[in-house]
């Protein structure tokens, strides 16, 4: 069986060739991957387990960045790095952050 | 800082563009989740904000220059051209590349010929030899690319505005983290007299990913 991953030679429509810049944010979340891995805190095939770990549902829905994060994010969770409670605080800080702004 | 559209995936069915395209100054879900990520990681003293930094400035600084140089040097040198294909990391180094870049995973150069044209995909993520063309380009990594190139290389070839003879035959590579392609297409032709640094600037990203071959300027 297929892993929802795995698109090799599943129907698809015409290929989009109009440039997309790689936004700022988007280098940090390869610049964390990369550092992650330097640390060998999480290995790319770690990544790749939690990005296929996903469900197709929310693997098609997000961005490639998107989805990079997330699996990152789940993977310092299951490994302790962090905890879900540390993690929802911090996100509510910079959302609070987010609302000072002028 | 209204960057239009930029989103990087392919258009699934059932997954629709809101009216208002998504700017760079949204912070969305998943870009709050960053900062989260990155300043947890910075609080544990697990990683800096320096290190962030060179990182970044290490992705910024690789583009497919890097890779059009090799190109050009394999052009110009058989015996660098010879080396490339047997044993890509040794010529790299050779070259001044870094041996820290290829440690982690291998790299082999496929080399196209009149009889042969080499495409490169990595049909499970996006898999790509970053360290000679920086960071892939949106289509290598849509979901349109990954799925059609290894079924009908042909007609996706075709929507990239490259026709080629029957005769010759596609052969389509799939990554992986652990092994990554790199095209070395052919040398355009009535370009014996031009010089390694005059070469380099007609090797283009596609043409070493494999949806374009390199042309001699008109």
């Amino acid at each position: 069986m297929h892993g929802y991953h795995d698109l090799g030679g599943t129907p698809a429509g015409p290929i989009e060739k109009e440039q997309h810049e790689v936004q700022l944010w988007e280098k940090r979340v390869e610049a964390l991957l990369l550092l992650m891995k330097r640390r060998q805190i999480q290995s790319s095939d770690e990544n790749r387990r939690a990005l296929e770990s996903l469900g197709a549902e929310v693997y098609h829905a997000l961005t490639y960045s998107e989805r990079r994060i997330l699996a990152l994010s789940n993977n310092l969770i299951s490994k302790g790095v962090f905890s879900v409670e540390e993690l929802a605080a911090k996100l509510k800080q910079v959302e609070h952050r987010k609302n000072q702004l002028p | 800082m209204n960057e239009p559209h930029d989103h990087h995936h392919a258009h699934a069915a059932g997954h629709r563009h809101p009216p208002q395209a998504d700017h760079d100054d949204t912070l969305t879900y998943y870009r709050r989740l960053e900062i989260a990520v990155r300043e947890l990681l910075i609080e544990k003293g697990i990683i800096t904000a320096g290190e962030v930094s060179k990182v970044i400035e290490d992705i910024e600084s690789r583009s497919p220059e890097g890779g059009a140089r090799v190109v050009a040097r394999a052009w110009s040198d058989p015996k660098f051209r010879e080396l490339l294909l047997r044993d890509a990391t040794s010529a790299l180094t050779s070259m001044g590349f870094e041996l820290a870049l290829f440690l982690d995973t291998q790299l082999v150069i496929v080399e196209n010929t009149p009889d042969v044209h080499n495409v490169v995909v990595c049909t499970l993520c996006s898999c790509y030899p970053r360290m000679l063309l920086g960071l892939p380009p949106a289509w290598y990594k849509s979901r349109a690319y990954r799925a059609r190139v290894v079924s009908e290389p042909r007609a996706v070839l075709r929507e990239f505005g490259l026709e080629l003879w029957d005769r010759v035959a596609v052969r389509v590579h799939d990554s992986t983290a652990d092994l990554r392609y790199l095209v070395l297409p052919m040398r355009p032709p009535r370009t014996e007299h031009m010089s390694e640094a005059e070469l380099t600037a007609l090797v283009t990203r596609d043409s070493m990913i494999g949806t374009a071959v390199c042309r001699a300027p008109s």
